[in-house]
């Protein structure tokens, strides 16, 4: 910020919402958010590395401290998809819906952090003007899960049921098999095909980066004045508690559908 | 809200991170849990069996207890009555010791005062032939009346 001439409400917020991007290629799409992909990668590292770590070592006598934290978290993500889903989870769904879990869960958590701090580290540490280390505040984040697990669903749906079962289902859910309704059917299957990545994605994204807006609005209420300050700092912290329930549940929801999602391919109707 | 490359790269970070955890994470996990598990299950129907055996032991060690218990209040018994046949079989034996005694005691006081009566007896044959002798001195010739001096100590035999 201290580049930055004149420091307005709104220079304000768009620095801390204007991406540190690069350019891959010609044209708009071709362009890399580094500061997303390169937080995201490294908070999975972190994350994964540090379960790794510990399991790596893993006992199945008295565990340590450490291995029975690790183990607590396991058992609840696995307890969670058993209950939903009814095949073979070890193979694939249970340990996804661990990383997205603890993955997501860990992106959504760098929204606590004290947002001008951390961009003041980015910028004297990192040397980068725009640093955002929200990651799943950037859409593509959302979508890049949502769309992966979306993918994964229409994989299964076609594994499961084959394709010429998931082309019956497609036309015949939810109506009928009567060849009257199969227009409507499909166009019923095609709107829920497409809202769930939307739904996926977007209700993560709109959490987290409606969160992160507020902690903008109150950085800027600081900036007004030592009421301000106060006030401020008081509506922070409390925010920043809320926002510990937000980032949790967020993570956990997003998990669920991920799971829901999986496990409907693999139920034929 | 710009879709971008940020999208794939992110998609693919995520397919790696998955790939991770499918393959380094879970498995080495859900095996030690499961081994635990099956640990904790054994240990829990091996206490459970010792149970069981522990009260079979209880019952058997109370029969054993009750039998031993019936077997010493026989021998007990056994021996009392040994000890009053003994007691018995004692005072028998020592009944008889002393009838005999008494018998053999009375046979020999018989003896003995038949013997003193045979001496006295004697004696006084020998006082009333000296007797008879003093007073038949001259009277009596020895060996007239021999006959008849012999024929009185036979009688006061």
């Amino acid at each position: 910020m201290a580049a930055e001439t004149e420091l307005t409400p709104t220079s304000y917020i768009e620095h801390h919402l204007t991406y540190l991007t690069t350019q891959v290629s010609e044209g708009s799409f071709w362009v890399l958010h580094v500061d997303t992909l390169v937080t995201s990668i490294v908070l999975g590292i972190i994350s994964l590395g540090f379960i790794w770590l510990i399991v790596r070592r893993a006992t199945s006598g008295v565990p340590s401290k450490s291995q029975a934290f690790v183990e607590l978290a396991v058992e609840f993500i696995d307890n969670e998809v058993k209950n939903t889903f009814h095949g073979n989870r070890h193979v694939l769904v249970a340990p996804m819906a661990l990383t997205i879990f603890v993955w997501v869960l860990m992106m959504n958590a760098m929204d606590i952090l004290p947002i001008d701090i951390m961009a003041w580290i980015t910028e004297n540490v990192l040397g980068a003007h725009n640093w955002k280390i929200v990651p799943t505040t950037d859409v593509n984040t959302t979508f890049a899960l949502a769309l992966s697990v979306w993918f994964l669903m229409i994989f299964f749906n076609i594994k499961v049921k084959g394709l010429g079962g998931w082309m019956h289902e497609l036309f015949c859910t939810p109506f009928g098999k009567n060849p009257f309704f199969w227009i409507l059917n499909l166009l019923f299957n095609f709107i829920e095909y497409v809202s769930k990545p939307l739904s996926h994605s977007l209700r993560l994204f709109g959490n987290i980066y409606a969160g992160e807006i507020i902690f903008l609005l109150l950085g800027m209420w600081a900036a007004t004045g030592v009421s301000g300050t106060i006030f401020g700092a008081i509506l922070g912290a409390g925010w920043a508690i809320f926002h510990i329930l937000i980032v949790t549940l967020q993570a956990f929801i997003f998990m669920m559908l991920t799971v829901v999602y999986i496990s409907m391919a693999h139920e034929s109707h | 809200m710009n879709i971008n490359f940020t999208l794939i790269s992110q998609a693919i970070a995520f397919s790696v991170f998955i790939w991770f955890t499918v393959k380094y994470v879970w498995p080495p996990l859900l095996r030690a849990i499961e081994e635990r598990q099956k640990t904790i299950a054994d240990g829990l129907a091996a206490g459970e069996r010792g149970r069981h055996e522990l009260e079979l032991a209880s019952q058997r060690s109370s029969e054993v207890l009750k039998e031993a218990k019936q077997r010493a209040s026989e021998i007990v018994a056994q021996a009392e009555k040994r000890a009053s046949e003994i007691v018995e079989e004692a005072k028998r034996t020592a009944k008889e010791e002393g009838d005999r005694i008494i018998v053999g005691a009375k046979a020999d006081i018989e003896h003995e005062m038949f013997g003193a009566k045979e001496v006295l007896r004697q004696h006084v044959a020998q006082l009333a032939i000296a007797g008879a002798a003093k007073i038949l001195r001259r009277e009596v010739d020895a060996k007239v009346h021999a006959d008849m001096l012999s024929s009185i100590g036979e009688d006061l035999k």
